[in-house]
């Protein structure tokens, strides 16, 4: 298999609000960031690939305007998906396995400002049964939560910790909305309180993936992707088990989380990772990861704050493929295992696994 | 002529609403017209379990699933989330916990809202009943919530044929999203000196074009563009078509001249309604300048300056 790495990562500082901005003025500092740090122009990029959607900030087709950000004329080979930026990573890591490219940028947008972002994600639901019912993203979280509880998988301290445990960690995160101490606050939607819940952000990020020796040449500990896949459960909530995630662990399971490096087969038990960047919006979220990845307290979880510090919807789950691998590029991490998630209560979960040659 | 950004972004409020029509499978439509009877259907699925809410193919198997039971309005609470602060569309107008119920006969819980008279009168576990719509329209909201009850588990669930006179086989579900819509700073320069009869463009850096409306980037070079330039007010129709279709709420005769105008000094033509002439006489290089009304904020239509016509090497890369 061809061997394709992360060479260049660049995200906004995030903020609550950004009006000033339109979503491609947002985004264009860092698309020039990792163009930058690779000193490749939009030219030498084979492929582009993003990943936003139009219902955050109520634009249709918002991202063809942020194409004019990339320098799309004379025209350059792209493609979009209305999901998260991880997503659009995906279709871009494939594209270069094909050997139709040797470089790909990709980069994703969330404007979360315009609109209530609880009411927008009801949308995505099944519009039969539950979306006539509009419940709003921390509500199906909260159930979730309760969910945990009542398994015995953990209580309100508990997730109390994660949140405070994330916004210490965010605090040496110069990009982070949220960190630092946070009040844990009342009751958003019971048993989640305001702490529990991500911020409301504006804000981007880009990636550059090169194949081979291309990426040797770019980036001097690039971080190689040894596999990723995604999988997706029932989209009736009522049917699934909301304290486990099944399709976390079949994608970690498939991207080789769980095997020994350099082909030696694993001996079960806790993937091989130092770290583990996970996208987690709800502190509740990070439960369930950490139980269906089987992640030990040897694995340093979200570094980077994680959703908690900063939660820019379309791109939260790029930016934690991103964050784990600038740790491997600057040597804090040899082996990081890094995930996305789309949908209500984890529904669709995205594992990728990134190693440093030392 | 350059400025530093406008302090002053502008904001509109934006509506997004949609009423979408969906058309239903078999088993949605026996479920929502059962729902309208008072009636609540579930699916029995290969492995012999009952979903509800039904499905149209097993999530496990993908199998087409068609045999219907019907289910009791009881159930037991497998989960909830209190509350505290009902939104706009949701079912109840005061605090209420959301639910998943697995009723009584069935394998898989609905998710839906229970009234309750505080979080403390909730816990997993416990034994609710439907209250129904006072006014059934064949949709999931003529379950208008579930409610405490004492009745145990009536138990199994019965074989159902799902036919109902006048089933229903489609729902009309309004969405309506609420924004506040800012254009950023580069639109917000340009809507404002449109608004003082000036028309400000802006150049890239790198390839000198100067974009008419400028969006803040310079899509041939990804780059952000700053420098503000006025254009026009004079310009060229690079190109043109005559529109026969009278659109609504629109109080414009047909046929009417749609045009691509180059404003002088702009590298992109942008568009606008030609007046003041013959629909039959506007050609390619006719010279235009903005007709503007009192109070508008950007000019109603462009019409004949009488100069000569712009030769066409003037214009071809504007086109």
């Amino acid at each position: 298999m061809r061997e394709i790495a992360i060479v260049a990562f660049a995200q906004t500082g995030h903020r609550r609000r950004t009006d000033e901005l339109s979503e491609v003025e947002m985004l264009m500092p860092v698309l020039h960031d990792v163009l930058g740090q690779t000193g490749l122009k939009t030219s030498d990029i084979g492929f582009t690939c993003s990943g936003s959607s139009d219902y955050l900030a109520g634009r249709a087709f918002s991202f063809t305007m942020a194409l004019d950000g990339v320098g799309a004329w004379p025209p350059i080979s792209e493609s979009h998906v209305e999901m998260d930026g991880a997503w659009a990573l995906y279709e871009a890591w494939v594209k270069l396995l094909t050997g139709e490219a040797d470089t790909a940028l990709v980069y994703a947008y969330g404007k979360t400002s315009p609109g209530e972002i609880r009411d927008v994600l009801t949308r995505q639901l099944d519009p039969y049964y539950v979306a006539p019912l509009w419940p709003d993203s921390v509500s199906l979280a909260a159930l979730q939560a309760q969910a945990l509880i009542d398994a015995g998988d953990t209580d309100e301290p508990a997730l109390a910790a994660v949140a405070a445990r994330s916004r210490t960690a965010a605090a040496a995160n110069p990009h982070a909305q949220l960190s630092g101490p946070v009040p844990a606050g009342d009751y958003l939607v019971q048993p989640l309180r305001t702490g529990d819940c991500p911020p409301v952000t504006d804000g981007a990020a880009a990636v550059i993936l090169a194949a081979g020796d291309t990426a040797r040449g770019l980036c001097a500990r690039p971080a190689w992707i040894r596999g990723m896949d995604h999988r997706i459960e029932a989209h009736s909530l009522g049917v699934r088990d909301l304290t486990d995630s099944p399709s976390a662990r079949q994608a970690a399971e498939r991207a080789g989380a769980f095997e020994i490096p350099h082909g030696l087969k694993g001996m079960g038990g806790a993937p091989f990772v130092d770290t583990a960047e996970l996208h987690a919006p709800f502190t509740s979220q990070e439960v369930v990861l950490r139980k269906a990845l089987r992640l030990g307290d040897d694995v340093n979880v979200n570094p980077s704050g994680g959703a908690l510090a900063a939660n820019p919807v379309m791109a939260a789950g790029l930016i934690r493929i991103g964050e784990a691998a600038a740790r491997i590029h600057r040597g804090a991490s040899d082996r990081a295992l890094a995930h996305a998630t789309s949908g209500p209560c984890l529904q669709q979960n995205l594992v990728a696994v990134l190693e440093g040659e030392s | 002529m350059t400025a530093a950004p406008s302090p002053d972004v502008l904001r509109a409020p934006l509506v997004v609403e949609f009423p979408f029509t969906r058309s239903l499978g078999p088993v949605q439509s026996a479920f929502l017209t059962g729902l309208r009877e008072r009636t609540v259907l579930g699916v029995k699925t290969a492995g012999g379990g009952v979903l509800v809410p039904p499905v149209e193919y097993d999530p496990v198997t993908a199998e087409e699933i068609r045999d219907l039971v019907e289910v009791a309005p009881t159930g037991t609470v497998t989960t909830w989330a209190w509350n505290p602060a009902p939104r706009r569309d949701q079912p109840l107008r005061t605090p209420f916990a959301w639910v998943l119920v697995k009723l009584d006969g069935a394998a898989t819980a609905l998710l839906h809202v229970l009234d309750a008279p505080g979080p403390d009168a909730v816990r997993t576990g416990m034994r609710v009943r439907i209250r129904w719509a006072a006014e059934p329209t064949g949709a999931i909201t003529d379950i208008a919530c579930f409610e405490p009850c004492e009745r145990e588990d009536s138990g199994a669930a019965a074989p159902h044929d799902g036919r109902f006179a006048d089933p229903v086989t489609g729902i009309t579900t309004p969405a309506r999203l609420d924004y506040t819509y800012s254009p950023g700073r580069a639109p917000t320069d340009y809507i404002n000196a449109l608004a003082e009869r000036r028309t400000v463009g802006e150049r890239c850096p790198s390839c000198r074009k100067v974009y008419v409306p400028p969006r803040g980037a310079c899509p041939t070079c990804g780059i952000a563009t700053a420098e503000r330039v006025e254009v026009g007010p004079r310009g060229t129709v690079t190109t043109f078509c005559i529109v026969n279709l009278k659109a609504r709420n629109l109080d414009i005769e047909v046929p009417y001249v749609y045009a691509h105008i180059a404003l002088d000094g702009a590298d992109l033509a942008l568009h606008g309604r030609i007046g003041g002439i013959p629909y039959d006489q506007v050609r390619m290089g006719l010279r235009v300048e903005p007709v503007w009304t009192e109070g508008g904020r950007y000019p109603d239509h462009y019409r004949p300056t009488g100069e000569p016509d712009a030769d066409y090497d003037a214009y071809k890369e504007l086109i």
